[in-house]
């Protein structure tokens, strides 16, 4: 079967170039010019996604749904037998196609920004590295080559997010990042273990036969389907576990743009998409999923109605955008949450490029409150941000609009209440990237210092490209309303089983969509008349703010609450054990052994007195025994 | 000697082991009792001599030469060895100017 | 017969004690000569005439001769040593006498071993242990008279001055 489909022996190739890149960036450190290590990371993503476009067409090509290139056999202890295999079905070419067609689009842009950095060679490297990982998560057939992968990414986080590590702020981010993922990691190892004590496989196509014999709210299903949920909650920053996604923005802007926009942080939506059968049968986690991604939504956007750092705004920005794909997830629509995963690819990564350009123009400012009136010196890159500001705002016919308009649409044939939290959420992004939109483009100049200019041609081509892909991104998946055939669920249908309700009436589609047009448009023309006419600038940080404002500008003190209630019993734990049992019981202990062997050392050496009476006794003491011994015995 | 051969037969064969333990012993008890090199080497020629006796004794008991042959060169490496051991004593006498055992205290570490 | 043997037996322990017990050792040589002699009244007992010749000749003769020409050189007999202390002294008996008893228990089992070959009692003659000794037993023989060079050479180079130290 595998041999029937050409080109599919390349499969191995699209993880393995990248890795190429990494080894060759990272052990010539030292002796690669200026650009050349940038051009090596990026070549050969782009040959990746070369080679992932020649799949997709080989695939459609051959009339199969899926393929499994198996690259050697890698555990087989007893009754446990998983190899290393590859699966290239639809949903694995699309994340494919994203990961390396977003990916070599930063590599790229990364040549400009990280231009001037001294240790540029190995941020190509670690990049490569996590390009490598984050398609062996993608590509992976069953369930560990997909940890191998989540642990590879995560690992890369750490090392791209205290990139910079001369600063022990952002050492601190990272590390948070890590624990916070490995929190995840732990739930998501249990599940897998339990998946396997079930199923005695991990293959996906195994477990996934395996699930006819199950029926619906089996405990069993649920808990496993509750633990993946918490490997997904970590990765893929939901609440509890979101703390370290606005942290991460220590890490340069091309990082957070690859790493917590588009890719990383969309592998626990991938994941569960991937599981979609096994959570099917579990009606209670999709009720949690649901929870979760509504909570974390609304209290991402109402958090970051208030942020000043351009970063940070994106980065609730895109915890909120999270919460919308798991509320797809959580409504059964899986193909709609991947959906979202790829046109939220498209306009975040075009944010974030942009941020970074606006701020290597300012010369490092990321302030917003400090910036302004940069439409008239950065035209492209104003271009391209609006862009991106409309799609995701869910502006027709930009790329947000039909995918969050289809999670609005699910929302609504589920319950009602769900629907009116969802639209808020939508509303409250529109207004805060409308706000950020013209604090930093609109208005007068509140900047002294810098001369910003528009960024270098490496850098605003990719956000060209971006840019058409958000306004053009859209029309992948037009649903029936418009005449299109939702080409998009189709084509993931034979990967993922969305629950399909019944059909929506058209006229019920065009209301929502009247409703939601409205409000956004109400939204827009108040954030323009707050923050363009009557030119409202966010205060200092030295004004006062009212109770609710302080509470919402430091993010609902939940850092300060986690810090309470782990960090310091844990530090304390640590400490105690620390001082009373490792310095007073176990260090001396191990000495004690070292002084035991000198003293018993010590105590024969006396027996070589080099006295000629002690060793005439000692002979015929042994002679004696030796006598009495053959006597006995 | 006829006379002395049937006599031979009268002393039974444990009569000469416990004779011979007890020199040995005797002269074991003299090496650890001694100070004097000199009586050391004497008692050492006692422990010989009860060897000698108890393979004499063997040898007559199950009439085999071999014993006496065997009696003769531990005698010949008896003599070899007082000659050694007194021209030790002589460089000892020279070097540490008395004979006492105690005094030989170096062979150690 | 067995009155000669417990009086020469006698005569041997008693003199051996003195050999231990005794403090000058002109004394010592003085009573392990008394021993030597009535060990070779044993062996003429056992009808080992040439080793009792042999014995009186060699140890008698020769060795304590020896031991007393180098007791007479070195003026030993005029140096007063020390006794061991007394603890060390009872320890040195008590060692001597579980020795004794160990060695009896180990060969309380060769009382009952009956001879290996017809009896003679010629086999002490010297004729017979020429024999013996010069058929099956000549190499040993040989090799003997190689160790007493050694043992020669080793003396006389024991005994001579060291020159080296002289010139220091």
């Amino acid at each position: 079967m595998v041999e029937s489909i050409p080109y599919i022996n390349l499969a191995w190739l699209v993880p393995a170039l990248p890795l190429l890149g990494f080894l060759v960036t990272g052990l010539v450190n030292k002796r690669l010019k200026h650009n050349q290590a940038g051009i090596i990371a990026s070549v050969m993503v782009l040959l990746s996604f070369i080679i992932s476009v020649i799949l997709f067409f080989a695939l459609r090509a051959s009339g199969q749904n899926s393929a499994t290139v198996t690259l050697f056999n890698w555990i087989a202890i007893g009754g446990m037998n998983i190899p290393f295999a590859l699966l290239i079905d639809h949903l694995s070419l699309t994340m494919m196609l994203i990961v390396t067609g977003v990916g070599a689009l930063i590599h790229i842009y990364s040549i400009g920004y990280m231009h001037d950095d001294e240790r540029v060679n190995s941020f190509f490297a670690q990049m490569n590295l996590f390009t490598f990982s984050m398609l062996l998560l993608v590509m992976g057939a069953n369930y560990l080559v997909l940890f191998i992968g989540w642990e590879g990414v995560g690992l890369c986080s750490y090392l791209l997010i205290g990139f910079w590590f001369k600063n022990p702020a952002y050492n601190y981010a990272a590390r948070k990042a890590f624990i916070m993922n490995r929190i995840g990691d732990l739930g998501f190892i249990l599940g897998i273990i339990l998946l396997f004590f079930t199923f005695k496989s991990v293959t996906f196509s195994e477990v996934f036969a395996h699930t006819a014999g199950f029926q619906s709210g089996t405990p069993v299903i649920t808990l496993i389907t509750i633990l993946l949920l918490i490997g997904a909650v970590g990765k893929s920053a939901q609440i509890p576990l979101f703390t370290w996604l606005p942290d991460a923005m220590a890490g340069p802007t091309p990082v957070s743009a690859l790493i917590h926009a588009a890719t990383m942080v969309t592998a626990g939506i991938y994941m569960i998409a991937r599981s979609s059968i096994l959570y099917n049968l579990a009606p209670v986690t999709l009720t949690i999923i649901i929870v979760i991604g509504l909570a974390t939504l609304l209290m991402a956007a109402i958090i970051g109605l208030k942020q000043n750092d351009i970063k940070k705004v994106l980065a609730y920005s895109t915890v909120s955008q999270l919460g919308y794909m798991f509320l797809a997830l959580g409504l059964g629509a899986y193909s709609t949450g991947v959906f979202h995963v790829t046109t939220h690819a498209f306009f975040k990564a075009l944010l974030f490029l942009g941020a970074g350009s606006v701020i290597h123009a300012m010369g490092g400012e990321q302030d917003i409150r400090k910036m302004g009136g940069l439409r008239k010196k950065m035209p492209l890159t104003y271009f391209t941000f609006l862009a991106a500001t409309l799609a995701i705002s869910g502006i027709p016919p930009f790329s947000g609009f039909f995918s969050k308009d289809l999670i609005l649409n699910k929302a609504f044939e589920y319950n009602i209440i769900v629907y009116i939290l969802a639209l808020a959420g939508a509303l409250l992004t529109c207004f805060y990237m409308f706000r950020l939109l013209y604090l930093v483009f609109f208005g007068e100049q509140r900047f002294a210092n810098a001369h910003p200019h528009e960024s270098p041609r490496v850098m605003t081509i990719p956000l060209m490209i971006l840019a058409i892909l958000s306004v053009f991104g859209g029309f992948l998946n037009v649903p029936s309303l418009f005449g299109g055939n939702s080409g998009f669920s189709n084509f993931l249908q034979s990967a993922v089983v969305s629950k399909t309700g019944e059909e929506m009436s058209h006229s019920t589609e065009i209301g929502l969509i009247v409703i939601s047009l409205a409000l956004l448009s109400l939204v827009i023309f108040f954030a323009y008349r707050t923050f363009v006419k009557k030119a409202v600038v966010p205060a200092g940080d030295e004004e006062p703010m009212s109770l609710l404002g302080r509470i919402v500008y430091n993010k609902f003190y939940i850092d300060e609450i986690y810090n309470f209630v782990f960090e310091k019993p844990l530090g304390f734990l640590s400490g105690f054990f620390f001082n009373k049992i490792e310095n007073t019981i176990l260090d001396p202990a191990v000495d004690e052994v070292g002084f035991a062997t000198a003293r018993l050392g010590t105590l024969l050496r006396k027996l070589q007195q080099g006295n000629m009476s002690f060793y005439l006794f000692a002979m015929v003491a042994g002679i004696l025994l030796f006598i009495i011994f053959i006597l006995i015995v | 000697m006829k006379e002395i051969s049937s006599a031979i037969q009268l002393i039974p064969l444990e009569y000469y082991i416990i004779l011979s333990v007890t020199l040995f012993s005797i002269g074991v008890m003299g090496i650890l009792f001694r100070r004097n090199i000199i009586a050391i080497l004497m008692c050492l020629e006692l422990m010989f001599n009860s060897v000698n006796l108890l393979l004499t004794a063997f040898s007559a008991y199950h009439s085999d030469p071999s014993g006496q042959v065997f009696v003769f060169f531990i005698m010949i490496v008896a003599a070899a060895e007082v000659a050694v051991g007194l021209s030790i004593v002589v460089m000892m006498k020279r070097n540490v100017e008395s004979v006492d055992i105690n005094l030989l205290n170096r062979l150690k570490w | 017969m067995i009155f000669l043997f417990y009086m020469l037996s006698a005569i041997m322990v008693i003199s051996a004690l003195f050999v231990v017990f005794s403090k000058s050792p002109i004394n010592n040589v003085i009573f392990l000569i008394i021993c030597f002699i009535a060990m070779a009244g044993h062996y003429i007992l056992l009808n080992a005439q040439f080793l009792a010749v042999v014995h009186i000749i060699v140890y008698t003769g020769a060795i304590m001769v020896l031991f007393l020409f180098v007791i007479m050189l070195l003026n030993l007999n005029k140096a007063i040593i020390p006794q061991k202390s007394k603890m060390t002294r009872i320890m040195a008996v008590i060692a001597g006498g579980i020795f004794f008893l160990v060695l009896l228990a180990a060969t309380r089992q060769t009382f009952e071993i009956q001879p290996r070959y017809p009896f003679t009692s010629e086999i002490g003659l010297v004729a017979n242990i020429g024999k013996t000794l010069f058929h099956e037993y000549l190499l040993p023989f040989e090799l003997s008279s190689v160790l007493f060079l050694a043992a020669m050479v080793g003396a006389v180079m024991f005994g001579k001055k060291d020159h080296l130290s002289d010139e220091n």
